[in-house]
């Protein structure tokens, strides 16, 4: 990358990043929570478990024993399997809508901050009517009517999460644009392009990483709420939110179908949380 | 002040106007012929191009979106297909329920988040501060459908304190009213307990610091007069605003509670017209939630100048 060539252009050293990392507990704690579920998801196709839509008539809503460690379904599917791919569709939902928030989000905020005038106007509008529509809402409404699927929640989620990261790359583009390096880079005669590619871009890339995690953490549980109220992942592929949505009709029967999906939900998120709050003390001097 | 709120609502009109947009628009994602899902089982062209006529689906895009809009300010937002009555009329009868739900869960959120984040922050780095932060951020990761589920499982199905479902209206009874709704507001104002604590600690460790609250205390007052009406006050007002931010994701939220403890109000009404393919009831209710919304933010801005007299002379 040529921001590496550039010691002005690299706000943050990554060995620094680490150490302040690693001297949070918490952060550490969440770190690991995400690896953790990450390997399952990456590992889930090898590991020594049963499909996870396989069922068997003869193994029907079983509490967790030896053999199915977290118990099975009402149609006797091996919970565990479920929710190591149920992992899968989660983290695959978070990455992927934030990946779009942050690919149509960034380029249009920094658009905004830098050219200003009408451009600017014409894109702060647009977010502020975004933003004014509740984000589970607006995803709802848009999963609606793209119909339901396991993509279009993605769509819908990083559709209603695009405008954070406008208003965001705005503001920190808005922040940067005066600086001496900035404007010196312009004396010189730098082309516009490269100088937000090279100036402007790495300079406002740690704020967007720290509101990135916190997002996939926002993500995951709109994808679970989606996929609860059958709006997202369709059964049988597994999900967690299709799981507890299924476990609301045997809550007397078989409570343990309703506790591991949404311990897994509360932990991933709070994994990125945890991750996201580290990352903001450790790349933000000013917030300690 | 009135010429505030005056220039804030109209900053706000051309914000509603491309809501209004694009919630208009959202009907061109469905796949296929609105006509023929509107028709169902008909398949008689005539009758097709009668229902086409009748709804403008002919009008050029911008006459259609026109008309929807100049309906719309009149507080005619459509039909309902499935209940056969207007969307403006369902969406007035669930608003109370939805209401009740909310403003209990505030009432939740506010008595635990607040004192939380007061007391954090005073004893900012002791264990107390940690145990409440970790708390805090328990309470934003845990998904409140889940936290419903299993207050179900624990209040309801093993305990049986608290029924787990059923709603009556407030009018009707209220003791029984509040009953059936403590569950789903608890769970609903978790979440938004765990953001104003850690709001009001933010405000409260940041006016601490300030020189009227040292001058307060070297006068020899004491520490609680200090704390409560020197400081608190001050932080507060942060956290107004904040709240009222607060409120879009309290009508989020209530979507996924309403569903779980089967609550007639706002949220089960968009599930209900999702599945059933009703259209307008969504666009209807995306409207009134964001134009609330956008309310809801003036309101807090205004509440804001009025307890921040620093502001009054700026605006």
């Amino acid at each position: 990358m040529t921001a590496a060539a550039d010691p002005q252009a690299m706000p943050v050293r990554q060995g620094r990043v680490w150490r302040k990392l690693r001297a949070r507990p918490a952060a550490l704690f969440g770190t690991g929570l995400v690896t953790l579920f990450v390997l399952m998801a990456v590992l889930a196709p090898v590991l020594p478990i049963p499909g996870p839509a396989e069922t068997s008539w003869t193994a029907v809503r079983e509490p967790p024993s030896a053999q199915h460690w977290l118990g099975t379904d009402h149609n006797g599917r091996d919970l565990l399997s479920r929710m190591i791919w149920g992992a899968q569709a989660s983290l695959l939902a978070g990455v992927v809508s934030v990946g779009i928030a942050v690919c149509v989000g960034v380029p249009l905020g920094v658009l905004a901050g830098w050219r200003g005038g009408w451009t600017d106007a014409a894109i702060s509008r647009l977010t502020e009517a975004l933003l004014a529509v509740p984000f589970l809402i607006l995803a709802i409404a848009f999963a609606a009517f793209l119909g339901p699927s396991l993509t279009n929640a993605m769509i819908a989620i990083g559709i209603a999460a695009t405008p954070i990261f406008i208003r965001l790359a705005r503001g920190q583009t808005l922040a940067v644009r005066t600086e001496d390096y900035v404007e010196s880079a312009r004396a010189c005669g730098v082309r516009e392009g490269a100088i937000l590619r090279r100036y402007i871009l790495p300079n406002i890339a740690p704020p967007i990483i720290v509101q990135a995690t916190l997002t996939i953490a926002m993500a995951i549980i709109a994808e679970a709420s989606l996929s609860f109220l059958g709006l997202g992942q369709q059964p049988p592929d597994p999900s967690w939110g299709g799981m507890l949505d299924s476990a609301r009709g045997y809550m007397e029967q078989a409570p343990w179908m309703a506790v591991w999906p949404g311990a897994g939900i509360f932990l991933v998120v709070l994994g990125f949380n945890l991750m996201g709050d580290g990352l903001r003390d450790a790349l933000d001097p000013r917030e300690t | 002040m009135l010429s505030f709120i005056a220039r804030r609502l109209l900053i706000a009109i051309p914000t509603v106007l491309i809501i209004s947009f694009f919630v208009f628009s959202l009907q061109f994602l469905l796949p296929g012929d609105p006509v023929l899902a509107m028709a169902g089982e008909e398949r008689d062209p005539e009758t097709l191009d009668r229902l086409r006529e009748q709804y403008g689906f002919n009008d050029p895009f911008l006459v259609q979106y026109f008309n929807w809009l100049t309906d719309a300010l009149r507080g005619d937002l459509g039909q309902s297909l499935r209940m056969n009555q207007p969307v403006t009329a369902l969406i007035v009868e669930k608003l109370p329920v939805t209401f009740q739900l909310a403003v209990m869960a505030l009432i939740f959120a506010m008595a635990i988040g607040i004192p939380m984040g007061i007391l954090s922050a005073v004893r900012k780095g002791s264990w107390l501060d940690y145990v409440a932060n970790f708390v805090a951020l328990s309470g934003l990761s845990i998904p409140n459908f889940w936290l419903g589920i299993l207050l179900i499982l624990l209040v309801s199905v093993n305990l049986g304190w608290l029924p787990a479902s059923g709603y009556r209206p407030f009018s009707v009874d209220p003791w029984l009213s509040i009953q059936t709704m403590i569950m789903p507001a608890f769970v609903l104002g978790t979440a938004l307990a765990a953001a104003l604590m850690r709001h009001t600690r933010s405000a409260m460790l940041q006016v601490l610091r300030s020189d009227y609250v040292r001058t307060a205390r070297a006068k020899g007052l004491r520490e609680k007069v200090v704390i409560l009406k020197h400081a608190l006050r001050n932080a507060l007002v942060p956290v107004v605003t904040v709240s009222a931010l607060l409120f879009g994701e309290l009508l989020a939220g209530a979507v996924l509670t309403e569903q779980i403890f089967t609550i007639p109000g706002f949220g089960k009404l968009v599930v209900d017209a999702v599945f059933s393919r009703d259209y307008a009831v969504v666009q209807g209710i995306v409207l009134v939630t964001s134009v609330a919304f956008i309310l809801m933010n003036l309101l807090a801005d205004t509440a804001y100048m009025i307890l921040n007299p620093r502001m009054r002379d700026g605006a």
